[in-house]
């Protein structure tokens, strides 16, 4: 139709962002951003307030054109073709499409309606949709009702409507209690293991943790880091084992048991009669190991554990800063925790 | 990461033929006028704009400020009073798609709309053809109200048609300029306060109301010239007998004007609004 020169058929990954720059006013939201997420892959974008993940999910959903750099979304580019991104794409998060003043089932249908399905479909998946996201009691109520969490659960529905290919969740959890927030967690799960692509944002490590498979961790702009939760964890030095022995005159023996389980000394604790030893990935290997050496030796033990670094520890690890201001008393409790097992 | 992706070459994918996105551009509009009704069905505040202040203001100024202002026209103060009403009520309205869409952008509807295959006019469109409406039926109403304290029409039919039309087109107009101030300002509490702000000068140093030769000369010089006034005087023109050419130019002058101004604010307002 046109002679701008594209390929008919596409198999790179479903998200696809490189050296994207964006810039509001003289604020550099967005400095030569790379991602990368394969189909069905869950890829969550992790990052204090500011860093700059609003702006990578308006870019990929064709709300904001990037300064320069190319976003393609199943290798349909969003400043070229928006139309065409528009067309396989669901939004949902932050941002909210639901009107508050209809209904559940009405907010669906017309949602329905501006993607085009005919009467029968829609009704269908709007029913489907509420039966799934457990609204069908309160599906003929005025949204305006709803519990914060059935309001993020009926807005994630609408943006499901046309079956995207290629989901955005922008902080999809934030403002709700943890209760909602695990609700979340198993709907976002489970679409996932419906073979949905999904890009999440979140400022939640937890968040990120639960539900990634692949992270990128972005601060200011730019990436600092991105790779499996594992890996990352492993970039702070992995898995601790730890635990207290009972009879202190055992202290020594236990720690020289242990301490073929890791190219590193085992640190010992005297006073309080304790040994940890840094093993890296294999955190879940290394403590059944641990228990047959100590036991073999009729070793008794208190308090055994693996501790595996939170990504709070991650961030700090990487940014040197915390995640977040209103975070700020819980990552000053962490950063001296964390500080306590590096050394 | 991105190493081997620079060979990778875009997809293309060819846009459906004109024909075809102008029709689903028309159903995505009327989808969402459907939509902006029955929101405005659902919530009593732009309900109560509609049915509650009207009817309050006609029988205030018809018998609490009525007795105390003298005109000169036949039928008395009522029939002075209810062309005025009518284009006061009618800008009046468009406080409620101010409000309407700052809200929708505040909340973030407006993202998801343009994230959506839709036509990126329908939801401005949309909106639009729902106020329409609503002004239609906010228009009889009062007229309905006014017929029951006394006002006739004393020029006809037709006349009286296309007074209730003018009243219309000038609420549509208006509606422009506010929903221009709703995607500025972006913010539903404060375009609630300060929405009303420019509208409240607007209609009552107008002839709406009062004989505008009854206010100071300073005042004259602004109520005698500005929009309002000359909509009024030829609403009611048309409504009780007389000069029609002179306020028909300046009305259509005007309301065009306003129209090629904000109109471009608006859309240009709407495409920044993410």
């Amino acid at each position: 139709m046109s002679a701008t020169p594209g390929a008919a058929t596409w198999d790179g990954p479903a998200i696809l962002v490189e050296d994207v720059h964006k810039a509001f006013g003289e604020v550099q939201a967005l400095c030569g951003v790379d991602l990368v997420a394969e189909r069905g892959q869950v890829l969550g974008l992790l990052g204090p307030n500011g860093a700059g993940k609003t702006t990578a999910v308006k870019i990929l959903t064709t709300l904001i054109e990037p300064d320069r750099g190319r976003a393609l979304v199943e290798g349909r580019d969003v400043v070229c073709s928006p139309a065409a991104v528009r067309e396989i794409i669901g939004l949902a998060g932050q941002s909210t499409a639901i009107q508050e003043e209809l209904t559940g089932r009405e907010n669906l249908e017309i949602m329905g309606r501006l993607y085009h399905l005919d009467p029968a479909t829609r009704r269908r998946r709007s029913s489907e949709l509420l039966e799934r996201f457990e609204l069908a009691d309160a599906a003929d109520r005025p949204a305006k009702g709803y519990s914060g969490g059935m309001q993020r659960r009926l807005d994630l529905a609408l943006s499901l409507v046309s079956r995207p290919a290629v989901l955005f969740l922008d902080e999809p959890t934030s403002g709700l209690d943890p209760r909602s927030r695990l609700g979340m967690w198993e709907v976002i799960q489970e679409l996932v293991s419906m073979g949905t692509t999904l890009l999440l944002t979140t400022q939640y490590l937890e968040e990120a943790d639960e539900l990634a498979d692949e992270i990128v961790v972005v601060d200011r702009g730019r990436v600092i880091a991105a790779g499996t939760v594992q890996e990352l964890k492993n970039r702070v030095g992995g898995d601790v084992i730890e635990f207290e022995v009972v009879d202190r005159q055992h202290l020594t023996q236990a720690a020289e048991a242990v301490s073929v389980l890791s190219e590193l000394r085992p640190t010992v604790d005297a006073e309080a009669a304790r040994v940890a030893i840094r093993v890296g990935a294999s955190g879940s290997a290394s403590l059944v190991e641990t228990v047959r050496r100590l036991d073999a030796l009729g070793i008794r033990t208190e308090d055994l554990a693996v501790r595996r670094p939170s990504l709070d520890d991650v961030f700090l690890a990487l940014t040197g800063h915390g995640t977040e201001e209103d975070n700020g008393a819980k990552l000053r409790s962490r950063r001296g925790r964390s500080a306590g097992h590096r050394a | 990461m991105s190493a081997t992706s620079k060979t990778l070459v875009a997809v293309l994918v060819p846009r459906p033929p004109v024909l075809g996105r102008v029709r689903s551009g028309l159903a995505d509009v009327a989808t969402l006028t459907k939509r902006e009704l029955l929101i405005w069905l659902r919530n009593p505040s732009y309900l109560f704009f509609t049915f509650i202040q009207p009817v309050m203001f006609v029988l205030l100024f018809r018998y609490v400020f009525g007795g105390a202002i003298p005109v000169k026209v036949p039928g008395g103060y009522v029939s002075f009073l209810m062309p005025g009403i009518v284009a006061q009520t009618a800008a009046f309205a468009s406080f409620g798609t101010a409000i309407a869409l700052a809200r929708q952008i505040q909340k973030g509807v407006i993202d998801r709309f343009r994230a959506m295959p839709m036509a990126r006019s329908a939801v401005l469109l949309g909106r639009l053809a729902a106020d329409t409406v609503r002004l239609v039926v906010t228009v009889l109403i009062i007229v309905g109200v006014g017929y029951a304290v006394g006002f006739r029409f004393q020029n006809g039919v037709v006349p009286a048609v296309l007074m209730v039309l003018l009243a219309v087109g000038f609420g549509v107009v208006i509606c422009t300029v506010s929903g221009f101030v709703g995607l500025a300002i972006k913010d539903e509490e404060s375009v609630g306060s300060f929405g009303l702000v420019w509208l409240f000068p607007l209609t009552f140093v107008s002839s709406a109301f009062v004989p505008v030769l009854s206010m100071p000369g300073w005042l004259q010089a602004f109520a005698k010239n500005q929009p309002v006034t000359t909509v009024i005087d030829e609403m009611r023109s048309l409504a009780l007998g007389g000069p029609l050419g002179l306020h028909a130019w300046q009305s259509a002058l005007w309301l065009a004007g306003i129209v090629a101004i904000f109109v471009p604010l608006a859309v240009r307002a709407y495409r920044r609004a993410s």
